[in-house]
């Protein structure tokens, strides 16, 4: 299917490509928010997370290997979080923000001698036979190992904190933590492993971008994919099917304006490459009007002695 | 066991102790990151803080302090307004470039007309593009709802798209033989923001600093709004019992940030940087989130903390120099610091008891 200059199953296709880093860090950071953690550090723990995995594919020749490091270190700067938030009690914006600013400098100083090096490939994943079906085979079957990871995990996400004892306790936590508190749940201890696993979520979405998506190390390479991703939490009303929703829109609005440049529209590249920044906005605007679904304890500190 | 235990009111001692506890914490952690990458941690650490103060070329790095110092300290202060009252505007990167755009805009629509109300007019239309920046985010908040700290910084985005199609496109020196970036307004008098004293690095936006510093204090120490501000920080229940109108805050404390992000955007601009051009932002919009932070959202500890954080950079960029040291290290040095102040923070708040365990009878 071919409109114009642009083919349509290519686009679907990279449509998954693009949605798939900022998929992977939404949903970590949706568990952590309804933890009741609002952890504004996404675009620090991405960068980070993109540089560890780059580095270490690099050194090593195995994406995958890659791929675990950019997880430990997205969860590593994800752990500091933990610290200032849950033990010193620090304000969750504050920490976040600081958070953004140390991994973008750190993830720099790390990155000096990597800029200009090509990673190693990561393979692509034909899935057999189902991958042989016309259009949707290359559309969904046909795409590398983490693509199908994000979408096990939006799954997996879904139904951990519908179905199980583990997502009760979470969202128990993140709506009344004092009463979760009373009823003998570690409030602190729950929301630190949420925050880790937002940290590796993110860690992974990040090295995605270095590792497959453009693929090279450039400094600021994420250029706000983390922000969108919180944006994209807010999108969903703190629900895992709506981020995978969400997140192809913004896949879909950032290949689509890819294409437009590359289709070399009268419009100049800058302010094609606006669009998917003034998207979020609009979608916030559309969908904030229902403040209903935030857990009721997000961003609020939690000490026992109160 | 340690434990903490809720201090009735915050500490006084520790709420202006915490800032330089941090700073030191900072040095020997950042010694010792040096030390790591292999260069002596004593003579990196002298080097940042030290050589542009009293060095060799201290006459050079001093007026440099000024330089750096003004735009930290002015969208510092505008930002501790709105986080003094819960309202996060972090977008002031954004409006420091649409300020430097609409500013710079009206001084090139005058070239090469000599007038000396075109400098003033450029002021104007600084603050005003900085302050229509953040009415965005304000009017989408109050009237929709949506979360300002993320429209904010979307719109960081936007506007560095916005310099880039400026400084190819409409702004573009037409004499500049196809080189991006617009014309030069230091050769351009009328528009120039001049050295007021020569060679100490004071300049128009030094004063309009100053200004800030000297009318926040009044407005948060003397005036019934920034009393409001304060409630509204912390007790937002008290606050609306009391009359106060969270959307009139919002508006203002957004506002007024905008407006001194844009007029800093403006003075550098029209200053130090001289022209419109695609690399125009160094990142004074985020780091003057960290200079409010430690500066204690306190008109004149923001005062100090910009001039700090001045060094900092100033100190950096020496390193880079004669070290050898890239200029993230400082991105990463003034990060660290942001986590040990909050980190050490918990001492204003918090008593650390140590309590034994007793035994159950």
């Amino acid at each position: 299917m071919i409109f114009g200059s642009i083919d349509l199953t290519l686009l679907l296709a990279s449509l998954m490509v693009a949605a798939t880093p900022i998929l992977l860090a939404a949903l970590g950071e949706l568990v952590v928010e309804r933890a009741g953690v609002l952890n504004l550090g996404v675009e620090g723990m991405m960068i980070t997370g993109a540089i560890c995995g780059f580095a270490v594919a690099v050194n090593t020749g195995s994406p995958l290997v890659g791929f675990v490091a950019a997880a430990a270190g997205g969860a590593v700067l994800a752990l500091l979080f933990a610290l200032l938030t849950q033990y010193a009690l620090a304000n969750q914006v504050a920490s976040g923000l600081a958070l953004t600013l140390f991994g973008l400098g750190l993830s720099a100083l790390l990155g000096q001698g990597y800029v200009g090096i090509k990673p190693p490939r990561t393979p692509r994943l034909d899935i057999p036979l189902l991958s042989d079906i016309p259009f949707f085979g290359r559309v969904l079957f046909s795409h590398d190992l983490m693509v199908y990871l994000g979408l096990a995990l939006v799954v997996a996400v879904w139904a951990m904190l519908k179905y199980t004892r583990a997502g009760l306790v979470l969202r128990a936590v993140g709506e009344n933590h004092e009463a979760a508190h009373a009823l003998g749940y570690k409030v602190v201890r729950i929301r630190v492993l949420a925050i880790l696993f937002g940290g590796a979520c993110a860690g992974l979405g990040g090295a995605y971008i270095s590792l497959i998506r453009v693929p090279q190390w450039t400094e600021g390479m994420t250029a706000g994919a983390g922000w969108i991703a919180l944006a994209l939490v807010v999108f969903a009303s703190w629900k895992a099917g709506r981020v995978l929703l969400g997140a192809w829109l913004f896949g879909g609005v950032t290949v689509l304006q890819l294409n437009l440049q590359a289709a070399g529209l009268a419009i100049p590249v800058e302010y094609l490459s606006m669009s998917p920044y003034l998207i979020t906005i609009l979608v916030l605007v559309i969908m904030s009007a229902d403040k209903s679904r935030a857990p009721a304890s997000l961003g609020r500190s939690f000490h026992a002695s109160q | 066991m340690l434990k903490l235990e809720k201090r009735p009111q915050p500490s006084r001692l520790w709420t202006w102790l915490t800032p330089l506890l941090a700073v030191l914490i900072t040095m020997v952690a950042g010694g010792a990151l040096f030390a790591a990458l292999g260069k002596d941690p004593v003579q990196a650490i002298a080097t940042i803080f030290w050589q542009p103060l009293f060095g060799e070329f201290a006459f050079y790095y001093r007026p440099q302090l000024l330089i750096k110092g003004a735009p930290l300290v002015l969208i510092a202060i505008g930002l501790s307004l709105g986080f003094r009252a819960g309202i996060w505007n972090i977008g002031a990167e954004g409006q420091y470039i649409v300020g430097a755009l609409t500013g710079a805009g009206v001084g090139l629509a005058f070239y090469p007309a000599e007038s000396w109300a075109i400098f003033p007019l450029m002021v104007l239309a600084g603050a005003l593009g900085g302050w229509v920046w953040a009415m965005i985010p304000a009017v989408l908040k109050l009237r929709f709802g949506t979360n300002e700290i993320l429209v904010s910084l979307m719109l960081v985005y936007v506007a560095e798209q916005l310099l880039a199609a400026m400084a190819l496109g409409l702004m573009k020196n037409p004499e500049g033989h196809g080189f991006p970036g617009s014309r030069n307004l230091r050769q351009y008098e009328s528009a120039h923001n001049a050295e007021i004293l020569a060679g100490t690095g004071m300049h128009w936006g030094v004063v309009a600093a100053l200004i800030a510093v000297i009318l926040a204090y009044i407005l948060l120490s003397r005036h019934i709004l920034g009393y409001h501000i304060r409630l509204m920080g912390q007790a937002p229940r008290a606050a609306r019992f009391a009359g106060v109108r969270p959307a009139r805050l919002v508006l203002f404390c957004l506002g007024a940030s905008g407006a001194l992000a844009g007029l800093a955007g403006l003075f550098e601009v029209s200053g130090p940087a001289g022209q419109v051009s695609i690399d125009f932002n160094v990142g004074y919009g985020f780091t003057a989130i960290i200079v409010a932070f430690l500066g204690r959202l306190h008109p004149i500890g923001i005062l100090l903390a910009g001039l700090l954080m001045a060094l900092t950079y100033i100190g950096g960029e020496i390193a880079q120099s004669n070290l050898g040291r890239p200029a993230a290290a400082i991105q990463l040095f003034q990060g660290m610091l942001l986590f040990f102040l909050l980190a050490v923070d918990v001492l204003t708040n918090y008593r650390i008891r140590l309590i034994r365990r007793e035994v159950a009878r």
